[in-house]
């Protein structure tokens, strides 16, 4: 039933569940490729952030909102340490593959 | 999934707006939602990492829609601020000044295929299974931290500011450190100093006067000037 009143809580959740599967996917199928990596982990955070504003709005609470900020918050900081490690790590190593990132192995 | 969850409908459902759901805003959801889950897809699936780039992006425009339709707006630009306009180049600018052969890095994509599917199946099949098995009865404003009533007459923008500032200060300062700590953290690992580049150097600059900078000579004729 496609009518006015039929968007409701779970079809956010949903939206947000298939992100959130697609970003756990993405880091599983792209495994050798941090930068895919890092953007899959973009695309779970963005399902995060869906399903706080859509509690916020139909709990009616901005507590939700709130919190949705700072996960922007540390989303954007994540990202920004995460391509600093990669692009000194490709200075120094000339290739990004998670497979030859094993120096620290005993 | 959608028989798990219950909404009660509310009269008001954002801070200020009397928004009423419509055909309107569901062909709006609908289209929204179709396109972050359409480009999220793309974004793992492409071949080039410059388009997943690109396919992030405009899922995080429709994310900015969805979020719009909810009520968000203030988060809506915050989104496309900081993730479009900041992340999400920072992505691009990473991709395209490093120069990495991405056809060797996809070499292992079809042996990570089933792999993938089966978790991706797992976790689809455990969500729907909860979203099942719960009865989730959502009642607006009970028990809320921050109920939206408090709020009457005011933007979304103006209601968070005026929980952000009063209520979750210290939360919002501590966010501040963490971004200040990746500032730095970022540019300490990235900055290096290469030899042989000429730099200002203020201090030196300063500390130049008339004295030792310039030198009076009186030459004569035919002699020349000792350099």
């Amino acid at each position: 039933m496609i009518g006015p009143s039929s968007i409701g809580l779970g079809h956010y959740i949903t939206v947000s569940a298939i992100l959130f599967v697609l970003g756990v996917f993405g880091i599983a199928i792209n495994r050798k490729n941090v930068i895919i990596v890092l953007m899959s982990i973009e695309l779970i955070l963005l399902a995060v952030n869906i399903n706080f504003v859509a509690f916020s709005a139909f709990l009616g609470d901005l507590s939700g909102q709130v919190f949705a900020m700072f996960v922007l918050t540390v989303a954007a900081a994540e990202a920004a340490i995460g391509l600093a490690i990669l692009v000194i790590y490709f200075r120094n190593r000339g290739t990004i593959a998670v497979d030859d990132i094993n120096v620290m192995k005993g | 999934m959608q028989r798990g969850v219950r909404t009660r409908r509310t009269p008001c459902r954002t801070a200020k707006s009397d928004f009423q759901p419509s055909v309107t805003a569901a062909f709006a959801f609908y289209l929204f939602a179709g396109i972050v889950v359409l480009s999220g897809a793309l974004t793992i699936l492409s071949r080039n990492p410059v388009h997943s780039v690109l396919w992030l992006i405009l899922a995080f425009f429709n994310a900015a829609g969805l979020f719009i339709l909810l009520g968000a707006e203030f988060l809506a630009m915050v989104l496309l601020i900081v993730y479009v306009g900041a992340v999400a180049v920072l992505f691009l600018f990473v991709v395209m000044m490093l120069d990495i052969d991405f056809a060797a890095l996809r070499a292992g994509f079809v042996k990570a295929l089933p792999v993938g599917v089966l978790l991706g199946v797992v976790l689809v099949s455990e969500l729907v299974f909860v979203a099942g098995s719960t009865n989730l009865v959502v009642v607006p404003g009970k028990g809320a931290a921050v109920p939206f009533e408090q709020f009457a007459g005011m933007t979304n923008s103006q209601a968070l500011g005026s929980v952000l500032y009063t209520k979750y200060l210290f939360i919002f300062q501590a966010s501040g450190i963490v971004l200040l700590t990746a500032m730095v953290g970022a540019i300490v690992l990235t900055h290096r100093q290469r030899p042989g580049i000429k730099r200002q150097d203020v201090d030196k600059q300063v500390q130049r006067t008339a004295a030792n900078a310039v030198e009076h000579v009186q030459p004569v004729s035919g002699e020349g000037v000792k350099l």
